[in-house]
Parts: C-alpha cells; sequence; structure tokens
C-alpha cells in the first residue's frame, strides 16, 4: 500500500503577541518559531501505526519555503520512506485551489491508496487543500476522521460531527481523508531520530518540474486572496484582576460567592 | 445569476441554527443586491421543515428522496452541480460544519468556482465577494476577497449572525424537478454513533472548572478537581485536554462536545478558540485564568487574570480551605 501525507509548517501562535506588517498583508514572522501543523502531526502518525501494523509505504509532502523541509525530517524520523518538497518563490501567495493544483501535479501518476492530511492548518484555517485535492484526483474522501478501522481493503471511517456525534462511513480504498486531532497520540520524536534522517534524499520540486507556468500559481493564478489584516475587534473584554496572590483569591472568592456560586 | 442560496443544514428531522443564522445573512445581502433568497432543502419527509422555511426566505427549492434522508457529500454534490448548471446564483451560503466542510471544497473543484471558507462576515461589491475570517488562533483577523466570479461559493462559521430574520411575507415553495442521485458504493453512511453516557453530566453543573492545554500535565488535573470539589463543581476541558486523552470526551466543552451554560465558569489555561467560545459562552459568569494576555477567551470572560494557573489555583484552595465556605 502506498500511502502520502500531506504536511505543512506553521507559526506557533499561543502566548505570542502576533503583529501585522505594515502592508497589512501578513504576520511579522522574524520572531515566530515555527512547527509542524497540529493537525498534520496526528494525520502523519496515523500513516505510520498505518505502515507498522500493514506494510505500507509512506511518502510526505510538503509545499513551502526552504525551511519547511523541517516537518519533511520530522516525517522522516518518524517513519517515512520519501520525502517530497515543493519549493518556487513563485508559489508565494497561493490560495488552498492553487496549492492543491500543485500537490495534485507532484502526485502525478503515482497511485496513492491513501491520501492523508489535517482537517486544516492552524495558521490560516481554510479547511480546503485536502478536499480540493481529492476532488481534483477524483479520490473519494471523508473529513474531520477521529478513527479508521480496516477490514482488508476497505475501511470504517468514523467522522466527527457536532455536540459529541459522530458519523460511521464505510469506504473502499483509494481515499483521502483528513485527519481530526485526538485521532490517536503523536509520537515523540527525538532530536538524535531527526539527525540521524539527515542525510535521507529530499526530492525538490519547482513549477517546471510540475509543469506548471508562474501564471497559474501565487496570486496571480489564486482565486481569492487575502486583502488586509488587523487585530480582531475587542469583544466584551474581561474586567481584569490584579494583586497578589492571597489578595487575588479573596477577590475571585468574593465574585464566586456573588454569582451564586457557592456558600449561598 | 438568480439570487442568494442557502443550503438548509438538518438532521435527524430537525434544521440546524446555522441554516438560520445563513437565511439572516442572506436576506441581508438578498435585498441589497436585489435578488431573491432562496433556501435548499435537501432531505426526506421534509414538508415540516419546509414550512418552517419558508418565514424566512423568498423561496424554498425541495428535493426530496428516501437518499437524501441524511447528508452525504456526494449526493448533496450531485443535486447541487446539475441545480447550478440549470442557472448559478449570485453566492451560495453553507456551513462551516462537519458537513459545509466535507462538501463545499469538492463542490467548488467540480463547479470551478471560487470559495472561501470559514466566513464571519460576508459582502458583496463589485462583483466580488468580500469576507472577514479569524485566523491564527482568533487572534488576528482578515479581509479575503474573490478576485474571479461571480458566483461564488461561502462557507460560514456558526454563531455569527442573529436571527431570525424579521417576519415577511411566506416564501413560495418550489418541489425541484430534479432526479435523484445515488449514494455511491465505495463511500457509503453506516451510522450515527452517539457519546457513551459519562457518569458525570458537565451539562447540569452549577459551577464548572474547565482546563485547558494551560494544564501542562495529567498529574496537575488532581489540583483543578481540588479546586471543584471545594467549589461543589465539576472539572470540564477543552479539546486538546480530551484529545490527549487525560479527560473523557464526554466531559469536553465546545462545538464537537458539549454546550454548557453554569453559573459559574471557570476557564484555567484555556485560549479560548472560537470552537470552545461555541460551548460556553452561554454562562453565567465567566472568569478566565490564562498566561496570555491576547488569549481569545479574554473577550468572553467577565472577569480575567493575567497569570499563571499554577500560582492562581492553590492561593485559591488555600484561602477557601482557611474559611470554609459554608
Amino acid at each position: 500500500m502506498k500511502i502520502l501525507v500531506c504536511l505543512k509548517r506553521v507559526p506557533e501562535t499561543t502566548e505570542v503577541d502576533l503583529q501585522i506588517t505594515s502592508d497589512g498583508k501578513d504576520i511579522k514572522r522574524d520572531q515566530l518559531v515555527y512547527s509542524l501543523n497540529e493537525w498534520d502531526s496526528y494525520a502523519l502518525e496515523e500513516a505510520v501505526r498505518i505502515k507498522e501494523a500493514r506494510e505500507a509505504q509512506v511518502t510526505v509532502l510538503t509545499v513551502g519555503e526552504p525551511d519547511a523541509q523541517d516537518v519533511l525530517r520530522r516525517g522522516l524520523a518518524m517513519g517515512a520512506d520519501e520525502a517530497i518538497h515543493i519549493q518556487d518563490p513563485q508559489l508565494l501567495g497561493s490560495d488552498p485551489w492553487v496549492l492543491a493544483k500543485v500537490i495534485q501535479r507532484a502526485v502525478g501518476d503515482q497511485r496513492f491508496d491513501l491520501i492523508l492530511t489535517g482537517a486544516r492548518s492552524g495558521d490560516e484555517g481554510w479547511g480546503q487543500v485536502g478536499v480540493n485535492l481529492a476532488e481534483l484526483l477524483g479520490m473519494p474522501h471523508a473529513t474531520l476522521v477521529t478513527r479508521v478501522e480496516w477490514d482488508q481493503d476497505r475501511i470504517k471511517v468514523f467522522r466527527e460531527l457536532e455536540g459529541g456525534l459522530e458519523e460511521v462511513l464505510a469506504m473502499t480504498l483509494p481515499a483521502l481523508l483528513t485527519i481530526q486531532t485526538g485521532i490517536n497520540e503523536p509520537r515523540y520524536v527525538s532530536i538524535t531520530r531527526i539527525r540521524k534522517v539527515r542525510n535521507m534524499e529530499i526530492q525538490l520540486k519547482g513549477l517546471a518540474d510540475l509543469g506548471l507556468s508562474a501564471g497559474e500559481v501565487g496570486a496571480s493564478g489564486s482565486r481569492i486572496q487575502v486583502e488586509s489584516l488587523s487585530l480582531p475587534p475587542l469583544g466584551k473584554q474581561a474586567r481584569i484582576l490584579t494583586g497578589k496572590g492571597e489578595e487575588l483569591a479573596s477577590q475571585l472568592i468574593e465574585i464566586i460567592k456573588s454569582k451564586g456560586g457557592i456558600g449561598i | 445569476m438568480s439570487g442568494i442560496w442557502v443550503l438548509a443544514e438538518h438532521r435527524e428531522g430537525s434544521l440546524r441554527e446555522i441554516t438560520f443564522e445563513m437565511l439572516a445573512k442572506g436576506r441581508e445581502l438578498a435585498l441589497q443586491q436585489g435578488v431573491p433568497l432562496v433556501c435548499l432543502l435537501l432531505g426526506n419527509q421534509i414538508s415540516e421543515m419546509a414550512k418552517d422555511l419558508q418565514s424566512q426566505a423568498d423561496q424554498v427549492w425541495t428535493l426530496e428522496g428516501a437518499c437524501l434522508e441524511h447528508f452525504h457529500s456526494e449526493t448533496y454534490q450531485a443535486v447541487l452541480a446539475e441545480l447550478w448548471s440549470q442557472g448559478p446564483p449570485l453566492a451560495a451560503l453553507i456551513g462551516h460544519t462537519a458537513q459545509g466542510m466535507e462538501l463545499t471544497p469538492a463542490l467548488s473543484v467540480a463547479l470551478n468556482i471560487p470559495l472561501i471558507t470559514d466566513c464571519l462576515d460576508v459582502s458583496i461589491s463589485q462583483e466580488s465577494l468580500r469576507c472577514v475570517r479569524q485566523i491564527y488562533n482568533g487572534k488576528i483577523q482578515s479581509v479575503t476577497v474573490t478576485t474571479s466570479g461571480p458566483p461564488f461559493l461561502v462557507t460560514c462559521r456558526p454563531g455569527s449572525w442573529a436571527w431570525p430574520s424579521p417576519p415577511a411575507p411566506p416564501g413560495q415553495l418550489k418541489v425541484l424537478g430534479l432526479s435523484l442521485p445515488e449514494e455511491p458504493d465505495y463511500k457509503h453512511f453506516i451510522q450515527y454513533l452517539y457519546q457513551e453516557n459519562e457518569a458525570v453530566d458537565i451539562t447540569q453543573a452549577d459551577i464548572l472548572v474547565s482546563i485547558g492545554r494551560g494544564i501542562e500535565a495529567v498529574e496537575n488535573i488532581s489540583l483543578a478537581q481540588e479546586l471543584a470539589d471545594l467549589l461543589g463543581g465539576v472539572v470540564s476541558c477543552s479539546r486538546p485536554v480530551a484529545d490527549w486523552k487525560w479527560l473523557p470526551k464526554g466531559r469536553q466543552v465546545g462545538c464537537s462536545g458539549k454546550t454548557v451554560r453554569p453559573k459559574i465558569y471557570l476557564a484555567l489555561g484555556i485560549s479560548g478558540a472560537f470552537q470552545h467560545q461555541i460551548g460556553m459562552k452561554g454562562s453565567e459568569t465567566i472568569i478566565a485564568v490564562n498566561k496570555d494576555p491576547k488569549a481569545p477567551i479574554f473577550q468572553v470572560a467577565d472577569y480575567g487574570i493575567i497569570g499563571d494557573l499554577f500560582q492562581v489555583v492553590p492561593a485559591l484552595i488555600e484561602k477557601i480551605k482557611e474559611n470554609p465556605l459554608k
């Protein structure tokens, strides 16, 4: 079985004070720490588990700047057999549909039985590329997958709906699944393991290799574009309590009491 | 272009709130553009739902058949594509939900139509769709525009718009003369799966001590439990804690978990992604403790402490122990 996992390198944003660039179109990136998109780490783990359980060849793929090869190294360290890095300055500003076309070209006539992507990314969060890719490849898909059960080449796919409800689908391969967090517990990958794969080849592909022209990608090939970024409008905003530990605790207790929480 | 379309979302015989939210926004867009608001309802035994929708749209177009009993992306896609080929709308609004996320990106490729997903606001000006989105964990707002079209496809974030719209004359009902699609063999609906009942029902608690990523380690949950015990409350959580299996899924508050409305919701180390907010913003009083002053939770909380929960919570526990509450 051949499995493809699509990975994205994204900036970490929790406990980070994000700033917007002067042209208003991007966030300031120089101080940011990047890592593998959280949803993709679950997709990658799922692929490696399938490989361990039932023999598969796993290919990891990313589209991005030179530094994006970090996520491919991580994939290789976790057990992927091959890595493809699509890299071209012209790709900057591509919308999700263009990215899906780019990946479709990179897949070419390789027949993957299973393609896994994250259900969405933690940066722009379109939630589009995976399903766009499935449609471009003419492959059945399921999104927000929280469990996969195998019966030979048939799979039972559990999708997360709202309010604690799930939906169970019977699917055959080939298929593309977009993976929801919590499907598994991604393993820890040590720096030593990542160092061990530093000499493994990463296939680099540019636009020419994919048979795409500059006009078909980037902002010019896209059908949607980000016009401007801003800080979100302030909501009702919490009244911020300040003070030392004990003092804060007293304030909190008073609030809890007055709001009918305790002892009344 | 024949109007603004809203795709009705329903499950097990009931319309979902997102349908009415989109109809409210759809009404606004339709008035502004001088086009009719059309609600599309695909399902089985849908006459009651169709009636409810007539009060909210100029036209309700229905297609009924056993194969449409439950949502399936491919049957929906086949119907929408055929309808589209008979005359597309100016824009079609679909929920950014488990249904819409499964359907819409595929539909946009099949129809070759631009799609903007997960929108909090939508407007149309000069032949372009302009959408407000929130990205990077809700820390940045973006305006995203289409550079081709119309027509347009857009998926809408649940909870973005107030409903219902003011009363209007009941809309016209039209039964679509389309062929009924079949569910393909390669992707077949088997069943819905309900969550197993939890011993602890977080929706019944007056006080919830809710923990998020900031709890850092499974051992630290005992700290939240101790506080909850002292307050006579229950421990709940945000998504990561359930994803890591530190607490059962039944304790998860949010869009894919439970919706809670306790008297007091104490959010400890929860950043407050919108999926979480959907499940707790109806709480009477929200108190948030978080190290990150820019965490979105402070935008919905009534009271906030910018600080480390591992300092705040032990101090609180100690204080309550000194002066027992009852």
